[in-house]
C-alpha cells in the first residue's frame, strides 16, 4: 500500500508546490531584509514564521494522504457548518486588523477562517453537485448550491473582506464544467463588458451600441416570433443594467471603491494617494528589466516603496529582483499547476472528487488572476494573496491543505 | 466538449495578458527603470579637499580646515533647551524660531542647516551636549584656512555655489565650494580636483538606509594639484606694513620672468574674515565700506594719471622717432609758454638748459612738453603723430588688459586721434591742446600694475614678460603667454633713459631712495587729481608716485608704488619703494629711521578732508 501510494502520487504537483513555497520564502525574506538585520530566519520575522508554517504543513502532509476520500465526502457538511460558525464567531471574538475583522489571534499567530472556508465550501459544493440526483440545469438545484456558496460570501463581505469573498466566484467555473448552460458564461462576460463600458463612457452611448449588437445577434434567431421578444427583452435588460451600474457606481459605491476602478481604467491619475501602490508596484516591476536586479538587490524593494510588499504585492519584488525571466517563469509554473490539476480531475472516477479538484483549480486561478493583475495594474486593487508565495500563515496552510486533499483524491482516482 | 476547456482557456488567456504587460513594463518601456533610480537611489558627491597654495619660497599660504554646519531634521526634534542653543549660536530667540519655521516650511523630513560654518573649537563645546537635541547633528565641511592673514587680494576666496549659478555650471552640485576671486577663481580647475560620487539606497520617506549595491558604482574623488605662487610672502608682509594708514597700491615684479613678487592694495582685509559663521556679515561690511573700499584692488583696478614716470616713455618714443637725441637741449624758465598765453609751470630755476639726462633727473616739464610737441608734429597732422605715439605705448602694455592670471583688472586709457576728434571738432586740435600728456597728466590713465610693467620693460631694455602670479609646471610656462613681449623701441635708446633714472636717485628728485651698495633707478611722480565733491570739481592733494628697478644692471626687482594723496613722489612713494628694494635685495633694512617714518606715517587726516564738509587746503 505504501509503495503503491508512492507511485500513485502526483509528484509533478508536489514538485511545483515545493518550488512555489520556496520561491515565496526567498522573496518574503528579500522584502523584509535589510543589511543591519541580525538573523536570517528569526522565528518571529515574516520569513521565519512562513518557514515554520511550511514545516508544519510538510509534517501534516503524510497524514492527509492516508485519509480515505469518503471521510471528506461524509463529513463535508460538518466541516462546512464548523467553518460557518467560525466566521460567525469572528463577530464576537475576532480581531480587527486594518479595518477588517477577519482574524482570530492566538498568541503570535493569527488565523483567518475565511481561508479555510474556501476548502469547506469546495467540499460541500462537490458533495452537493456530486450526488446522483442533483442536476445543475434544474433551477431548484442551482438555487440551492448557490445558497451554499452565498452564505459564507455574505459573512465574509460583512467583515468586510470583499477580496476573499470574490474568490468564491471561481466556483462559477465548476458550474460551467458540471453542465450549467454555457449561455450563462456569455451573460456574465457581457455584463462585465457593459459594466466597464459604462464606467468608461456614458450610459446612453453604451445603450446605443448594445442595442446594435443585440440586434445583429437576434438576426440569427430562427423563430421570427421569438426574435422580437428576445430582442426587446435583452435590449431592455442591457440598458437597465447599464443605467443601474451608473447609478450604483456613483451613488452606492464609496469613493474608495470608485477610485480603485478609476485608477485602473485610467480615468484618474493619482500617484500619491490611492494610485500610489499601483504606481510604485509598476515602477518596481519595470525597474527589474529583462533579467532583474538580482536577489536582494531590488532598490524599490529595499526602500519599501511598495506597501504590503511581502503579502499582497510580493509579485512586485519578484518582478524587480528576478526580472521578466523570473516573473514569466512564475506565471508558467502557475499555469502548469492549474493545467495539471484540471487534467487529472478529468480522469477522476468520482464526481465528488473531480468537482473538488476543479474547485481548487478555479480558486487558484482567481487568486492568480486578481493578485498578479492588481500588481501589474490591470485589475482594481483587491487584497488577496498570491497562493503559496505571499506571506500569510492561514493562506499557506489553507492552500497546502487543499493541495493535500487534491493529492489524496488524485491518488485514489481509480477507486 | 467545450465546457471542459473554459477554465483552462481563461488561465491561458489571462497569462498571456500578464506576459504582454510584463514585456511592456520591463522590456519595452525602460522609462520605469529610470523612475526607480530617481526615487530609490541618491547620488551624493564626495569632494576632495581643495588644493593648497604656497608662496615662491614654499611657505604655506592657504590650507584647509574643518568647519561644522549644525543640521536639523524638524520631524525628529522634540522639545529642547532653547536657551542653551541660542547662547551657543549667539542669536536671539526670535531669530532661532524664525529659522526653524523657515526650515520646516522647506521640508520637515530632510536635513537643513540652522547655522553654518561653525569653527571646530566652538563646535567641540557643543558636541558633548548634542545628544540632548534629538533631530540635530553636526555636518562636517572643509573651508579654507589662512595661516598668514595676507594677500587676500591675490588669493581671493571661496564660497558655496548658489542655485542660480548652477544653471550655467552643470558639473557643480548645490553647496559645492567654488573660487570667487583671485587665485581661487583663476585656478579653480586645478584647485578643485575631481569630485567622486557615492550612491545611497533610500526608503520611501527619502531617508538614506545604506549604501547602494555595496558601493559598486561609487567613484573616488581625485586630489587636486597644489599651486605655488610667485609671491614672496615676506616681501608682501613688509610692503603691506609700509602701507598701513595709507591708500594706494604696490606692485613689484621680477623683470627677467614677469613673476609678481608683491601685490599690495591698501586698505585690504584679513582673509580669515570670509570663513566661519561670521562670513556673510563680514562680507557685507566690506562691501558697504564705500570710502576705504577694501574689496577694491587699487593695484589692479584703480586707474590713475601716471604722472612724471610717464616722461621716461615719452623720452624713449622721441629717441626712437629720432625727434630728439640724448644731446638735444631745451631751455626752461620756471616753465615755458607752449602756446600764446598758455604757460606750463616747472620747478627749474630761470635760465636752466636741460639735456635729456638732466631733463629726466630734474623731471623738467618744459623739456618733455617740447619733446612731446616734436613727437606729435613730426608728421603732416597731429592725428598721425598721436596714433603712432599710442602704438608705442601699447607695446608697453598700456591702454589694454595686461592678461595676467587674476580675474580682475582695468584697461587704463591711452587716447587716440578719434578720441580728440570727438571732443574737439575734427582737426581742431593739435599738440598744444593735448600737451598735458607729455608729463603723464591729461587723458592718460594707467593702473599701478601697468606702471610696474612698463618699468619692467625699461629695466629689461625693451621687453616684458606678462606679469603672473602662479608658477605653473613647465608645460604651461612654455606657453606663448609667458614669452617675451618686445616694445617698439630699439634697445640702444634705453641706456640714456636708464642713466637718467639712475641720476634721479643719485642727485635728482629722489635722493631719499638711494641705497648704499645698490644702483637704484627710479622716477618720481606727483599727479594732480580731482574728485566730484557735491557737484563741484575739486582738486585734492597730489598722488605720490614712484617707479623703480634695481640693480641697474641685471635688475632683480621692478616696482611701482602709488600713494593716494601723498603729495610729492619723494615724500612717500620713493622711500617706500626704496625700502622694499632694500628688503628684497639685502634681506634686511638698515635705514631704520626711514622705515619707522614710513611705518608710522599716516594719511588718514588727508583722506578725511573732503568728507569734513568744510573748505580745506591741499598739498601741504
Amino acid at each position: 500500500m505504501n509503495n503503491n501510494l508512492f507511485f500513485r502520487l502526483d509528484w509533478l504537483s508536489v514538485v511545483i508546490y515545493i518550488l512555489l513555497v520556496s520561491f515565496g520564502l526567498l522573496n518574503i525574506y528579500s522584502t523584509t531584509y535589510n543589511e543591519s538585520a541580525l538573523s536570517l530566519w528569526y522565528p518571529l520575522s515574516p520569513a521565519g514564521k512562513q518557514l515554520w508554517t511550511f514545516v508544519g504543513c510538510i509534517f501534516v502532509f503524510p497524514f492527509m494522504l492516508y485519509v480515505k476520500s469518503n471521510f471528506f465526502e461524509h463529513l463535508s457538511y460538518v466541516f462546512y457548518i464548523f467553518s460557518i460558525l467560525s466566521l460567525l464567531g469572528l463577530f464576537v471574538f475576532g480581531q480587527t486588523i486594518s479595518g477588517a475583522t477577519s482574524w482570530y489571534s492566538i498568541g503570535v499567530f493569527s488565523l483567518q477562517p475565511a481561508e479555510f472556508t474556501k476548502i469547506t465550501t469546495a467540499l460541500v459544493v462537490a458533495d452537493f453537485l456530486g450526488a446522483i440526483q442533483t442536476d445543475i440545469t434544474r433551477r431548484n438545484h442551482l438555487f440551492k448550491v448557490s445558497l451554499l456558496i452565498l452564505l459564507p460570501v455574505v459573512l465574509i463581505i460583512l467583515q468586510p473582506d470583499a477580496g476573499s469573498a470574490l474568490v468564491f466566484c471561481g466556483l462559477f467555473f465548476v458550474f460551467i464544467r458540471e453542465g450549467l448552460d454555457i449561455r450563462w458564461l456569455f451573460l456574465v462576460l457581457g455584463l462585465i463588458v457593459i459594466f466597464v463600458a459604462t464606467l468608461l463612457f456614458k450610459p446612453i452611448l453604451v445603450s446605443i451600441i448594445v442595442s446594435l449588437i443585440v440586434f445583429v445577434i437576434c438576426l440569427f434567431v430562427k423563430n421570427p416570433k421569438t426574435r422580437l421578444n428576445t430582442y426587446l427583452i435583452s435590449l431592455g435588460a442591457c440598458i437597465l443594467f447599464s443605467y443601474s451600474v451608473d447609478f450604483i457606481f456613483n451613488s452606492v459605491f464609496e469613493q474608495r471603491h470608485r477610485n480603485r476602478f478609476n485608477i485602473i481604467l485610467g480615468l484618474e491619475t493619482d500617484t500619491r494617494g490611492i494610485g500610489y501602490n499601483i504606481n510604485q508596484s509598476k515602477i518596481a516591476i519595470g525597474s527589474g528589466g529583462f533579467s532583474g536586479r538580482g536577489y536582494l538587490n531590488g532598490t524599490q524593494t529595499k526602500g519599501n516603496f511598495v506597501p504590503e510588499q511581502h503579502t499582497d504585492y510580493i509579485f512586485s519584488t519578484i518582478g524587480e529582483e528576478w526580472g521578466f525571466i523570473g516573473s514569466s517563469l512564475l506565471i508558467v509554473l502557475f499555469n502548469l499547476l492549474i493545467f495539471r490539476i484540471v487534467s487529472r480531475a478529468e480522469k477522476q472516477n468520482s464526481i465528488f472528487r473531480r468537482i473538488f479538484s476543479y474547485a481548487f483549480a478555479s480558486m487558484l486561478f482567481i487568486h492568480f488572476f486578481v493578485n498578479i493583475g492588481m500588481t501589474l495594474g490591470l485589475v482594481p486593487t483587491v487584497g488577496i494573496p498570491l497562493p503559496f508565495i505571499s506571506y500569510g500563515g492561514s493562506s499557506l496552510m489553507a492552500f497546502s491543505l487543499m493541495l493535500f486533499i487534491y493529492l489524496n483524491f488524485d491518488s485514489q482516482r481509480l477507486s | 466538449m467545450i465546457r471542459k476547456f473554459v477554465l483552462l482557456s481563461f488561465t491561458l488567456g489571462i497569462s498571456l495578458v500578464f506576459i504582454v504587460q510584463l514585456l511592456k513594463l520591463q522590456v519595452i518601456n525602460s522609462n520605469y527603470n529610470e523612475l526607480s533610480l530617481n526615487n530609490a537611489v541618491e547620488k551624493r558627491p564626495v569632494y576632495p579637499t581643495r588644493g593648497l597654495v604656497y608662496d615662491r619660497n614654499g611657505v604655506l599660504l592657504v590650507a584647509n580646515q574643518p568647519v561644522y554646519d549644525l543640521m536639523v531634521i524638524p520631524e525628529n526634534t522634540i522639545s529642547f533647551d532653547t536657551l542653551e542653543l541660542i547662547s551657543f549660536l549667539n542669536i536671539q530667540k526670535k531669530e532661532l524660531l524664525d529659522r526653524l519655521k523657515n526650515i520646516k516650511q522647506f521640508s520637515s523630513k530632510r536635513p537643513s542647516a540652522i547655522s553654518r560654518q561653525i569653527k571646530k573649537e566652538k563646535q567641540a563645546l557643543f558636541q558633548e551636549k548634542i545628544w540632548k537635541y534629538d533631530g540635530f547633528y553636526f555636518q562636517k565641511k572643509t573651508v579654507r584656512d589662512y595661516s598668514l592673514p595676507i594677500a587676500s587680494n591675490i588669493l581671493g576666496y571661496t564660497s558655496e555655489i548658489n542655485p542660480s549659478e548652477l544653471k550655467n555650471k552643470n558639473d557643480y552640485d548645490l553647496g559645492e565650494m567654488i573660487g570667487r576671486q583671485g587665485i581661487e577663481k583663476t585656478y579653480e580647475k586645478i584647485l578643485r580636483g575631481k569630485k567622486g560620487y557615492k550612491f545611497f539606497q533610500k526608503d520611501r520617506f527619502n531617508r538614506i538606509i545604506g549604501s547602494y549595491e555595496q558601493g559598486t558604482f561609487d567613484s573616488k574623488p581625485e586630489a587636486p594639484e597644489n599651486i605655488t605662487l610667485t609671491i614672496d610672502s615676506q616681501l608682501q608682509i613688509y610692503a603691506a606694513s609700509l602701507m598701513q594708514n595709507k591708500r594706494g597700491g604696490i606692485v613689484a615684479i621680477e623683470p627677467s620672468t614677469g613673476e609678481v613678487l608683491t601685490l599690495v592694495t591698501a586698505p585690504s582685509y584679513n582673509p580669515n574674515l570670509l570663513i566661519g559663521s561670521g562670513r556673510s556679515k563680514n562680507f557685507r561690511d566690506l562691501v558697504n565700506d564705500t570710502l576705504a573700499k577694501p574689496l577694491f584692488d587699487r593695484s589692479l583696478q584703480a586707474e590713475y594719471s601716471p604722472g612724471s614716470p610717464f616722461k621716461t616713455l615719452n623720452a624713449l618714443i622721441a629717441l626712437q622717432e629720432n625727434v630728439i637725441t640724448p644731446k638735444t637741449v631745451f631751455s626752461c624758465n620756471q616753465g615755458h609758454y607752449y602756446a600764446k598765453g598758455a604757460f606750463m609751470k616747472c620747478h627749474c630755476p630761470i635760465g636752466t638748459t636741460n639735456n635729456l639726462l638732466k631733463g629726466i633727473y630734474n623731471s623738467c616739464n618744459s623739456y618733455f612738453a617740447k619733446t612731446y610737441v616734436n613727437i606729435i608734429e613730426k608728421d603732416s597732422t597731429a592725428a598721425v603723430g598721436l596714433n603712432r605715439w599710442k602704438n608705442y605705448l601699447e607695446s608697453f602694455g598700456l591702454g589694454n588688459y595686461l592678461g595676467y592670471d587674476l580675474p580682475i583688472g582695468k584697461k587704463g586709457f591711452i587716447p587716440s586721434s578719434s578720441y580728440y576728434d570727438h571732443w574737439y571738432q575734427k582737426e581742431n586740435w593739435g599738440s598744444t591742446t593735448i600737451i598735458s600728456n607729455s608729463i603723464g597728466q591729461g587723458e592718460i590713465l594707467t593702473t599701478p600694475i601697468q606702471m610696474a610693467n612698463f618699468t619692467v620693460a625699461i629695466a629689461n631694455r625693451g621687453y616684458f614678460i606678462r606679469p603672473h602670479f602662479a608658477k605653473l609646471n613647465n608645460e604651461t610656462m612654455s606657453d606663448s603667454l609667458y614669452s617675451k613681449n618686445y616694445t617698439l623701441i630699439k634697445k640702444r635708446h634705453f641706456e640714456t633713459v636708464i642713466e637718467g633714472m639712475h641720476q634721479v636717485v643719485e642727485k635728482g628728485t629722489a635722493k631719499v631712495a638711494k641705497i648704499p651698495g645698490i644702483e637704484v633707478c627710479g622716477k618720481t611722480g606727483t599727479a594732480e587729481n580731482f574728485i566730484n565733491l557735491e557737484g563741484k570739481k575739486t582738486q585734492l592733494t597730489d598722488h605720490s608716485i614712484f617707479v623703480a628697478f634695481a640693480p641697474k644692471e641685471n635688475p632683480k626687482i621692478a616696482l611701482a608704488v602709488f600713494i593716494e594723496n601723498g603729495y610729492w613722489g619723494s615724500r612717500w612713494a620713493a622711500p617706500i619703494a626704496s625700502l622694499i628694494i632694500e628688503k628684497y635685495l639685502n634681506g634686511k633694512v638698515k635705514r631704520k629711521w626711514l622705515e619707522n617714518r614710513m611705518l608710522n606715517g599716516s594719511l588718514i587726516s588727508e583722506y578725511k578732508k573732503p568728507l569734513s564738509g568744510k573748505p580745506f587746503d591741499i598739498n601741504e
